[in-house]
């Protein structure tokens, strides 16, 4: 493959991905949300939660399909673009990404139907159980891709055959690798943090126009109560990721870091403007002896530099550097709303801060932004390996793909996606705006247990009481 | 352990075939909807199955990346445009089920997305399997025909047959699921579409023995192959007298028989070769620590208990629809 074609292949990668990886870091943790709301409702029987329910079902509806189909290009991307990938790596990374499909995706996929569709097909146990099941599904399929991209970052439990083939010899140590026992869980949050503050976003943009007042009470008092909860979980699980970069890629450690030369004690970098060319940062902010303390705990430790590894080694370090500063900072933001928040709630005065409403509003983004340059970080910060230390990115791509070739394909996908990410947008948008409505006709049928199921499979020829499509549009 | 994969890997490639086949069917047939209720019953129809549908697609590729990485690697790289316009089209195809309900103004443009992206990805789907037939241009296991080596009228003719055939299972799948206007419809097509799909396989027919393809070497050498085609010919004939009858169910197993027969003349006549007639299927296997990790847990368990909530959504959702009560 020549230079530009590498080049464009991988912005076509990064594209991919970084599109596909929004619309679950929303569903995971909108599924189990779901999932819950559901358990809630037939728990309490308290309308409220049937109501939150199916509005955000529709939202679940439109971000579920764009994930679906952003997904599905991922897993033809190894074999297209990156088939030296595919080949060597296949024997390993083939399984893992098949039982994220076997366990994960087909599980998704089927009772995504009966939940959209089925409401009054079924009774509601297996409802409530389909809604499980889907939220089952999206977590395994975390976990699996995650388990699969932590294994590129630190390879483990594989000899390397004669051909360059990866070929396993200890599973065991590829599923329990304490990497992705760390990565995983820091992923999870990321989707739950982020599905929690789009609802107490939605919550407060209607306690905002002074609709919905109930409804977007709960919104805002569940989204921010999870918040506040489980941003410090994930800031400790972002301290072990941390350390785990620090012990076994010391480079995309330096790079985050932008440290140049080897330091003792280490200093740590807050902003900077690095410049690879010198090897220095520029307009550089530092406190002496954190850097030590953050990477080792301890205020003498030697700190590796940048300018250890050959520059062929190194990963760019602009990327990592501001992506990994964005994502804490987007972090530290949210624990601060949502703990503030919290707090806004327990002494009853959190309607009154129309200002403190407004931030958490505009905070629906935060968590979007943190997971994907999480992503960036973790992913530039690997370069210039695809198996770290073992294959290079420009050694996995496929021979003879040419750059019209990947071009074309990365022009129809950035048309593609532009347009229908778009409308995706804007059809999620009219859905928070319209709110949870209740929905006469859909509400008077499935709250009525004694309607026969068979019923609902009846002639179509028979208009609905109040036609829920129309409403529903 | 390669032998359990190559099936489920063919078990899997049948499956999409048939399950996928008949909701881009729909999709295709879609475009000779005449009005909006009739379009409406016939997305109702496909869409609460539609995407556990093309998971098996998902399936098929995840088993021959773990099971048959080199194979996954060579085809998926050979066909790199055809397969990047398929995505794109599955993409547009996806997603309509969603946003036209939620568009009024632009629903003619979902409208176009949702049956041209189903015609362009069945048809590439076809071009691929013509193109397989053909053989591809590979020498020691690596691809050598450039990016438009697939390109072939040959392949083409593929590909329209494939969609003919995908109208056909989709207009069996609505006689059963739907009923009045797009029922009327499907009862129409379903003749013409069975005649148009013979029609392709005499052509299809000809035109190999014209090319001189390995593949009908192995036809003429071992006649016993001859016994999925008359399977096949025997569906035809039910399901003509299916659509005579006007039975609901019939033409859509009779279209299921149909693909399984050309389905297994084709695998029969590949085998032991996955990509023909380069890559053998052993030359292909994952090794033994990978075929059996996948076997223990996702062999063993899991696809059987896929097949299993497949069968219980399928039964969910059977009868005839009711889109009014049933779209969110």
């Amino acid at each position: 493959m020549d230079m530009p074609a590498l080049l464009l292949s991988r912005i076509q990668f990064a594209f991919t991905v970084s599109f596909h990886i929004i619309f679950p870091a929303f569903t995971v943790g909108l599924a189990a949300w779901l999932a819950f709301l559901e358990a809630l409702s037939l728990a309490t029987g308290r309308p409220v939660y049937r109501r939150l329910f199916d509005f955000w079902l529709g939202i679940f509806g439109v971000a579920f399909g764009l994930g679906v189909v952003s997904g599905i290009v991922m897993s033809f991307e190894f074999g297209t673009n990156w088939s030296e990938l595919a080949r060597r790596t296949g024997p390993i990374q083939g399984p893992l990404l098949g039982y994220e499909t076997f366990t994960a995706f087909a599980l998704e996929a089927a009772f995504f139907g009966v939940l959209i569709f089925g409401r009054k097909r079924v009774p509601r146990w297996f409802y409530l159980v389909a809604c499980i099941l889907v939220a089952a599904g999206t977590s395994l399929s975390a976990f699996w891709i995650m388990v699969n991209n932590s294994w590129m970052q630190w390879p483990v439990g594989f000899t390397l055959r004669q051909d360059g083939v990866f070929v396993p010899t200890d599973w065991f140590a590829i599923i329990f690798d304490p990497v992705v026992w760390v990565r995983f869980p820091h992923m999870f949050l990321a989707a739950y943090v982020t599905t929690a503050f789009c609802v107490a976003a939605t919550g407060a943009w209607h306690l905002l126009r002074d609709s919905f007042k109930s409804d977007a009470r709960t919104m805002l008092h569940m989204g921010l109560g999870l918040a506040a909860v489980l941003i410090p979980l994930q800031l400790l699980f972002g301290h072990l990721v941390g350390d785990y970069t620090h012990d076994k890629q010391p480079a995309k450690f330096a790079a985050i870091e932008a440290r140049w030369h080897d330091e003792q004690p280490a200093s740590e970098v807050l902003m900077a403007w690095p410049d690879p060319g010198h090897e220095r940062n520029l307009y550089e902010i530092s406190i002496p002896y954190l850097g030590s303390l953050i990477a080792s705990m301890r205020f003498d430790s030697k700190e590796v530099g940048l300018a250890t590894f050959p520059p062929s080694d190194r990963p760019p370090v602009l990327i990592p550097f501001f992506a990994f500063r964005i994502m804490v900072g987007c972090g530290l933001l949210m624990l601060a709303l949502a703990w503030f928040g919290t707090y806004l709630v327990v002494t009853g005065r959190l309607e009154r801060m129309r200002w403190f409403l407004w931030a958490t509003f505009c905070s629906f983004p935060l968590g979007f932004i943190a997971t994907l340059t999480g992503w960036f970080t973790a992913e530039v910060g690997r370069q210039p390996w695809t198996v770290y230390g073992q294959l290079r990115t420009a050694d996995a791509a496929t021979p003879f793909l040419t750059s019209p070739q990947v071009a074309t394909s990365l022009v129809i996908f950035a048309a593609v996606y532009a347009l229908i990410f778009l409308f995706g947008a804007i059809y999620i948008y009219q859905l928070l705006r319209r709110g949870p409505v209740v929905l006469p006709a859909f509400e008077s049928a499935a709250t009525n247990p004694k309607r026969p199921l068979s019923m609902s499979g009846g002639s179509p020829g028979v208009p609905a009481p109040t036609p829920a499509s129309e409403i529903s549009e | 352990m390669i032998t359990f994969w190559t099936v489920v890997l063919g078990l899997a490639i049948l499956l999409y075939v048939i399950l996928d086949g008949f909701d881009l069917g729909v999709g295709m047939l879609f475009a000779f909807a005449p009005d909006e209720t009739a379009r409406r019953h016939m997305l109702a129809a496909i869409s609460p199955v539609w995407d556990g549908n093309e998971t098996w697609l998902i399936f098929a590729a995840s088993i021959l990346f773990g099971a048959f990485p080199l194979v996954y690697a060579t085809l998926l790289s050979a066909l790199y445009l055809p397969l990047m316009i398929m995505l794109a089209a599955l993409i547009f195809r996806g997603v309509a089920f969603e946003f036209r309900y939620k568009s009024r103004g632009l629903r003619p443009l979902w409208d176009v997305g949702f049956a041209g992206g189903s015609l362009v990805a069945g048809f590439i789907q076809g071009c691929a399997v013509g193109a397989l037939v053909e053989g591809l241009a590979i020498q020691d296991g690596k691809y050598i025909g450039g990016p438009f080596g697939w390109l072939s009228p040959f392949a083409l003719l593929c590909g329209v047959g494939l969609c003919l055939g995908y109208c056909l299972l989709g207009a069996g799948w609505l006689t059963y699921r739907t009923a009045r206007d797009s029922q009327e419809l499907a009862f129409r097509l379903l003749p013409r579409l069975l005649l148009a799909v013979l029609a392709f396989l005499v052509v299809a027919f000809v035109a190999a023995l014209g090319l001189d393809l390995r593949v009908m070497h192995r036809w003429l050498e071992a006649p016993l192959l001859t016994v999925f085609p008359l399977i096949g010919l025997a569906a035809c004939v039910v399901l003509f007298t299916a659509v005579r009858r006007r039975q609901e169910l019939v033409p859509f197993f009779c279209g299921v028989a149909i693909f399984a027969a050309a389905f297994a003349t084709l695998a029969v006549s590949f085998y032991p070769y996955m990509v023909p007639f380069s890559i053998t299927v052993a030359d292909a296997a994952s090794p033994p620590a990978s075929l059996s990790f996948m076997f223990w847990g996702a062999g063993l368990f899991v696809l059987p208990l896929t097949l299993i909530y497949t069968l219980v959504v399928y039964f969910v959702f059977k009868g005839k629809v009711d889109p009014d009560a049933e779209y969110h």
